[in-house]
């Protein structure tokens, strides 16, 4: 890695499985590590954002002659002087491709879409120019809510699952149920507000771009960019090595990082052009608003004897992504029959994206509610009643799992918080302020899945090696972990092989989201290594003059920098004599990530873990506080335990804002969002958060990949979300099922 | 943002002259106004910056047991003042409740005072807004208002002013001290912020070019401070601004409230001393009957300007509490969470 500055560290045995510190800490606490905004190219412009403030109809009039006078404005980018694209920004060419705004034509789908760009010396400039646009428009009437007129059926929800599914005869079951428990809950829209907002720097050179940008798929923003642009993907150079998160906003590339490519192109001059933070609440994506109805049925024995999870999401008007909330309905518990459907609106809002646990947040909070709300009727523990409901394979398919420690993280969890003793009914545990005191569980799923990636590796002469791939940090700490699973598939201390990544020019790794990140761009440099190794192998042994010459069935196992022969560990030779000698000054190994198809056709493939909550609150005031989160997790091989110790407190974090804290509030007639600034859009300070625990429980998966890694980045909201809610039902007796849970709903 | 002059004058003559100039803006340290000027919600054509200012950065100990602040004495200073916060600690706790460590650093006391509202339709400048256009129009009205006034409002502005410290300033009788192109003048805080009324664009009775250039409270202020608390209501448990708050101060005798100050934050336009409420408890023995009681008295005139009404309890209640927290007695050192109701209760349990 170029951009490394890292402490030396011990290695004990293998990389895997030591809590190195993030490799690039130094860099980003020293201030060196270059973000996409911190590239000033000579000549540079900067670009600022002219949006709508309707949320539906056209613009009629821009003053373009006031932006044009102000001192400092180089040009202003409107539909009608916009570059040509080679496609429409609204072809649906193919699958992950979102429709966007670049300038097209006059019509505006939501507030906050960009309607013009203004280029500047200065980025006061360019913001004031903006402003002096002075908009006027052709407004429409606009849908905001879930309650919107045109309902319809989706066919598919998220990024291509089917919408309905079932499983056995739910009616039936629910007939049968000595006890039933029918809810709806509410989740509101959230915005993925990355700390680094969106940012593109572009540069052009005669038909060659190169781009600085956060993305977290590199090699799809490469293609989609080359597509609109008419060029092909090897003149596109995108540069990513640090996103300041991304949460799936930076998953595909948007209308305004398109913007900037083509204000750059207009003006013949590298551009800039930052996101402002209330411009992130419109063209980037979001996470749609749910209405999700729970029906169970439940034996006397508290068995379940049918789930129906009915969804009701709502996506834009112009283009498609459903919150796919009740697919945490197919694995989590046993129940015999199940099912799960969807309707949805259209609201004159941006297209909904995948937001960090797409689907399983959301509909993680209230199928956890839910099951509390059974368990109550049915007299039992939450607790005890999710393990007599433990699936024991996955209930909608029938799979077993490739593993499922899930009964452990519970045994772990119950005994590090101190669940034993906690009172049934509500109301019943004070603090020594009088406080009330609450405990929940939630249990916490999130599939392992894996995309497809590629990684190269190379053994250099002097004994180094490198290993590259287009991999995305977005503060996770993929340069660390990933080095890691480089350094161990060489044989090399990872101080030996410099790794490179963050680039649209090294082997396209995958996009980072659906938690596979490690497990695909990790894999594929496992193969990367073992390939190289293997062709270091055979070089060593064709030779009479190695040591390992004819080693041949034996075979030989690489360590610390040297070929052993595995039946004799005293007969060895350094990969740098193997190379001098064959005269090499390095040797290539190439590899691939991906799942196995053969995986899923026989297993079901998730993480999981259990969620402890503690929540005080006012019994007048309503004031909620979780003050105690105690989240115990299996998720396969794990390769940095610090590292992965963050994503659950992170996950977690995101949990309780899910359940207290985080929501979008649009206003009605205008369809803008009111609180667009961290201000007043909450998330937890750490206050909010005053004592957190993650556990990593052991788990062997020898089915998922070679290496077992399954992921770990987005469970930790699942589960939480709803045991905090559960934690506040059992302080007040109060079962709210709109969230976040707001502070009048527990007045008494 | 628009582009705007630039001043540093060295006096505060010359800061007041120039600033009565249309247009004018002053600037303290800018962590309310430069946002408003980033979000095109105010657009001055000057800034007259008081940094150069000599004498408004003093913490005066009076004599008598008062106090007297200048307007650029920044937030953090005044409520780490030992001395300050010892005769005055409502005060110090409600400036320690306020914001986030970073902005009480940096906001004066003049820029708390005059801070704007956070109703969001103000700060959104597509939307009617009578304080910013009068005449717009109060798209709050009808829109997302949870968090608005419920008292002293009017039907052209139904916004609250949010500011923390200015609570338990009003319930002490702080005055405050203004220069002007026609000389000096001192006005009480609790006069100091106008109820919207026809006119909401007015939020103080400062005239163009006046300054606030001091802040004092008188010294029977300080007869308060063994029975003194600020108590905030917020939608996370810091960096957020009030549901709902209340400051108390209550002097005991032989067991009997012998005076009592009670004012509330988040409900009205402006910090709202809680009069009859302070006559309710004169004389009253401190407990749970006396503060509902007072609690009572002091919503009396409240009404929900839109989807608030539970505010309206919510006042009465935080009201009770702080009053109830006054009565056990101020705590020896601030809470870790100031005004926190997660802050531990000294002695008994509040709750039954
Ligand atoms: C994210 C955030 C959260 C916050 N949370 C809270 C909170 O919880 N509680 C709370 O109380 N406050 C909160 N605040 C507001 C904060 O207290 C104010 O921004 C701050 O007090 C303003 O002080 P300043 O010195 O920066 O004033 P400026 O921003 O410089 O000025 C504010 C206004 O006062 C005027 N002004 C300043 N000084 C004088 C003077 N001497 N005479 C006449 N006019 C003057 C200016 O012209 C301007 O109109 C928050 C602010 C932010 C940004
Ligand atoms: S409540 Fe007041 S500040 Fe808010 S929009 Fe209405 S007039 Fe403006």
């Amino acid at each position: 890695m170029a951009e490394t500055a890292s402490a030396t560290h011990v290695r004990h045995g293998s990389s895997i499985g030591q809590p190195l510190t993030r490799r690039d800490g130094v860099l980003k606490v020293t201030g060196q590590a270059r973000y996409a905004a911190d590239n000033h190219p000579p000549g540079m412009l900067h670009a600022a954002l002219a949006v709508s403030s309707i949320a539906r109809g056209r613009v009629a009039a821009l003053d373009v002659a006031a932006a044009r006078a102000h001192p400092g404005v180089v040009e202003v980018m409107t539909p009608a002087n916009r570059p040509p694209l080679a496609q429409d920004p609204d072809d649906k060419n193919g699958p992950f491709v979102f429709r966007m705004e670049a300038l097209q034509d006059d019509r505006v789908r939501y507030a906050g879409q960009p309607i013009a760009v203004v280029i500047a010396e200065t980025l006061e400039a360019a913001t004031e120019g903006a402003a002096l646009l002075a908009p006027r428009y052709e407004a429409e009437a606009v849908e905001t809510g879930l309650d919107a007129s045109d309902v319809f059926i989706p066919q598919m929800v998220g990024p291509g699952a089917p919408a309905e599914a079932r499983h056995g005869d739910v009616e039936a079951g629910l007939a049968a149920a000595e006890r039933r428990v029918e809810a709806t809950y509410e989740t509101p829209a959230q915005y993925h507000n990355a700390m680094e907002p969106h940012a593109i720097v572009a540069a052009w050179e005669g038909d060659r771009l190169t781009v600085d940008t956060p993305s977290q798929g590199l090699a799809w923003a490469q293609e989609r960019i080359a597509g609109l642009l008419g060029l092909p993907p090897e003149n596109i150079h995108i540069r990513s090595p640090f996103l300041g998160g991304g949460f799936g906003s930076k998953g595909v590339i948007s209308g305004p990082q398109v913007l900037g490519i083509l204000a750059a192109r207009l003006v013949g001059r590298p551009v800039k052009l930052v996101l402002r933070r209330e411009q992130m609440y419109g063209p980037v994506g979001h996470r749609g608003p749910t209405r999700q109805t729970l029906r169970l049925g439940a034996g006397e024995d508290g068995g379940l004897t049918a789930l129906h999870h009915h969804v009701r999401t709502a996506t834009s008007r112009f283009d498609d992504f459903l919150e796919p909330a009740a697919s945490v309905s197919h694995t989590l518990y046993a129940a015999p029959a199940i099912a799960t459907t969807y309707d949805a609106v259209r609201l004159d809002t941006g297209t909904p994206l995948f937001m960090r646990a797409p689907g399983e947040a959301s509909g993680s909070i209230a199928l956890e509610s839910a099951i509390d709300e059974m368990a109550l009727e049915c007299g039992m523990d939450p607790l005890e009643f999710r393990l007599r409901n433990y699936a024991e394979v996955e209930p909608m398919s029938g799979k077993p799992f490739s593993s499922k420690a899930l009964r452990e993280c519970y045994a772990q969890g119950v005994a590090r918080f101190g669940w034993a003793g906690r009172p049934l009914q509500p109301r019943q545990m004070r603090d020594e302020n009088g406080l009330l005191v609450g405990w929940g569980l939630g249990t916490a799923t999130f599939p392992a899945l894996m995309f497809q990636g590629q990684a190269r590796a190379v053994i250099r002469r002097d004994g180094t090696a490198l290993a590259e791939t287009g991999a995305h940090d977005m503060g996770q700490g993929a340069w660390t972990a990933l080095a890691q699973l480089a350094a161990d598939s060489l044989g090399l201390e990872i101080d030996q092989v410099e790794f490179r990544s963050g680039d649209s020019r090294l082997p396209d790794a995958g996009i980072a989201g659906g938690s596979s990140h490690t497990a695909t761009a990790g894999i594929a440099l496992h193969h990367a290594g073992a390939d190289a190794i293997a062709k270091l192998t055979e070089l060593a042994m064709a030779d009479q003059r190695s040591p390992l010459f004819g080693a041949g069935n034996m075979g030989v196992v690489a360590r610390n920098g040297r070929l052993l022969r595995r039946d004799d560990e005293s007969r060895g030779e350094s990969y740098a004599d193997i190379l001098t000698r064959a005269g090499l000054a390095e040797i290539e190994g190439r590899g691939t990530g991906a799942m196995d198809p053969a995986v899923p056709e026989h297993y079901a493939t998730h993480s999981h873990g259990a969620v402890f909550a503690e929540v005080k609150i006012d019994p007048e005031l309503g004031q909620i506080r979780a003050t105690r989160l105690v989240g115990a997790f299996a998720a396969g091989r794990i390769v940095n335990p610090r590292l992965v110790r963050s994503q659950y407190y992170g996950g977690m974090i995101w949990g309780v804002s899910f359940a207290l804290h985080e929501q979008a509030v649009m206003d009605k007639c205008s369809g803008r969002v009111m609180n667009a600034n961290l201000g007043e859009y909450h998330v937890p300070v750490n206050a909010d958060v005053p004592s957190l625990e993650a556990i990593l429980v052991e788990e062997h998966d020898p089915h998922v990949n070679p290496l077992g890694i399954k992921g770990v980045g987005e469970i930790g909201i699942t589960g939480t979300a709803g045991a905090v809610a559960n934690a506040v039902w059992h302080a007040t007796g109060v079962r709210v099922r709109r969230f976040p849970i707001a502070i009048e709903k527990l007045l008494v | 943002m628009n582009r705007f002059d630039y001043l540093r004058p060295a006096s505060i003559a010359e800061a007041i002259a120039a600033a009565a100039q249309p247009g004018s803006a002053y600037l303290a340290s800018g962590t309310n106004l430069l946002d408003l000027m980033k979000g095109d919600v105010v657009r001055p054509a000057r800034l007259v910056d008081l940094g150069g200012l000599p004498g408004l950065d003093r913490i005066e100990l009076l004599p008598d047991g008062g106090a007297r602040i200048g307007a650029r004495v920044r937030n953090a200073d005044l409520a780490y003042h030992p001395e300050f916060s010892r005769r005055f600690p409502a005060v110090a706790e409600a400036l320690l409740s306020g914001a986030s460590a970073q902005l009480r650093n940096a906001a004066t006391v003049g820029g708390n005072l005059l801070q704007r509202t956070r109703c969001a339709y103000f700060y959104d400048p597509a939307s009617a807004c009578n304080k910013r256009a009068p005449g717009a129009g109060c798209d709050a009205r009808g829109g997302e208002n949870r968090l608005h006034a419920v008292l002293g409002w009017s039907e052209r502005c139904i916004a609250t002013h949010p500011s923390d410290f200015c609570v338990p300033l009003a319930a002490l009788g702080a005055v405050v001290e203004i220069e002007g192109q026609a000389g000096r003048r001192e006005v009480p805080l609790e006069e100091f912020h106008l109820l919207p009324g026809e006119t909401p664009e007015r939020e103080s009775v400062l005239a163009p070019g006046e300054l606030v250039v001091a802040l004092r409270l008188p010294a029977e202020a300080a007869r308060f401070a063994a029975h003194a608390r600020y108590v905030k209501l917020r939608e996370r448990t810091s960096y957020a601004f009030a549901v709902v708050s209340a400051a108390a101060g209550l002097r005991i005798e032989q067991g009997v409230i012998a005076e009592a100050r009670l004012a509330l934050g988040g409900v009205a336009a402006k910090p709202w001393r809680a009069r009859a409420a302070e006559a309710a408890l004169a004389g009253a023995r401190p407990d749970a009957a006396s503060f509902r009681r007072a609690a009572e008295a002091a919503l009396a005139e409240a009404t929900p300007s839109g989807d608030n009404e539970f505010k309206i309890e919510l006042a009465r209640r935080i009201a009770a509490r702080a009053l109830a927290l006054a009565a056990i007695g101020t705590p020896e050192r601030l809470p870790a969470l100031p005004a926190s109701p997660f802050a531990p209760v000294p002695g008994a349990p509040l709750h039954g």
